[in-house]
């Protein structure tokens, strides 16, 4: 398959994410969705990588792949503290910050 | 011909899985059956991409540890007050006719993008490159990564600790 097929998948996937995190109510399926437009950068970085002969784009998508388990960490472990204070983790009951 | 047939139909499943996730009502289902399917057939296309590595890791940390956690901070946040784990959407026309546009926008910029048609030449030894890779112009940001796992475990130690 040529390297504009890879691209334009990931761009579908990366659109997915996107009207998913737009779209979810629930704190934990935007989280979700980012993983989705995470997913899709890292198949662009192996497409090029791999059509380019390029080893850093291997090497960029292991950095983004631990750095992104390591926001899940610490995201989700944020939503967990907001549900024991607030009982509640649907995105547009979370609006304290609000001017 | 193997690996267009590979390509379609990992291709189907990603995207398949992707719309699941996004929008099953029920978000147990969207975290344990759509996001491990988008997730390994994103393996299978590395794959395909003559990385078998990062297959691997795909694997062992996405479908294996990131499903995990998000199964546990469901379970934590939903069953334990009893409420329905059904959850719904808002801004649906909104969200979809953005989403529409960002995907017509990189689509087109691609198409128009001369872009290398043939693969390039792979060399047999990748995972020495990449050992070499990493250890070598890259060791850098792997040391800075190190840092930011530590902090991430820190940080989510804090967040989850017991009430004083």
């Amino acid at each position: 398959m040529p390297l504009t097929a890879y691209l334009i998948l990931a761009a579908l996937v990366f659109a997915i994410g996107l009207f998913g995190v737009l779209t979810r109510r629930n704190a934990v399926g935007i989280l979700l969705g980012i993983e989705l437009m995470l997913n899709a950068v890292n198949i662009n970085l192996v497409a090029f990588a791999r059509f380019r002969a390029d080893i850093g784009g291997l090497v960029f998508t292991m950095l983004t792949i631990a750095i992104t388990v390591a926001e899940v960490a610490v995201g989700l472990a944020i939503v967990i503290a907001i549900f024991r204070v607030r009982r509640t983790i649907e995105a547009d009951h979370l609006d304290l910050l609000r001017g | 011909m193997a690996e267009t047939v590979g390509f379609w139909l990992m291709a189907l499943v990603l995207v398949g899985g992707s719309l699941g996730v996004v929008l099953s009502p029920n978000l147990f289902h969207a975290a344990v059956l759509y996001l491990p399917a988008a997730l390994v057939a994103t393996g299978a296309l590395f794959w395909l991409l003559d990385s078998p590595f990062l297959f691997g890791v795909q694997l062992l940390l996405y479908a294996g540890g990131v499903v995990t956690i998000v199964v546990f901070a469901i379970m934590l946040t939903e069953r334990l007050v009893g409420e329905s784990i059904r959850q719904s959407s808002r801004y649906v026309f909104n969200g979809a006719v953005l989403a529409l546009a960002v995907f017509v926008g990189v689509s087109g910029f691609v198409i128009q993008r001369a872009v290398p048609a043939a693969p390039a030449a792979v060399g047999g030894e990748q995972m020495q490159a990449l050992g070499r890779a990493l250890l070598g112009p890259f060791a850098l940001a792997l040391e800075l990564l190190a840092v930011l796992l530590v902090v991430a475990l820190l940080g989510a130690l804090y967040f989850a600790r017991a009430e004083d």
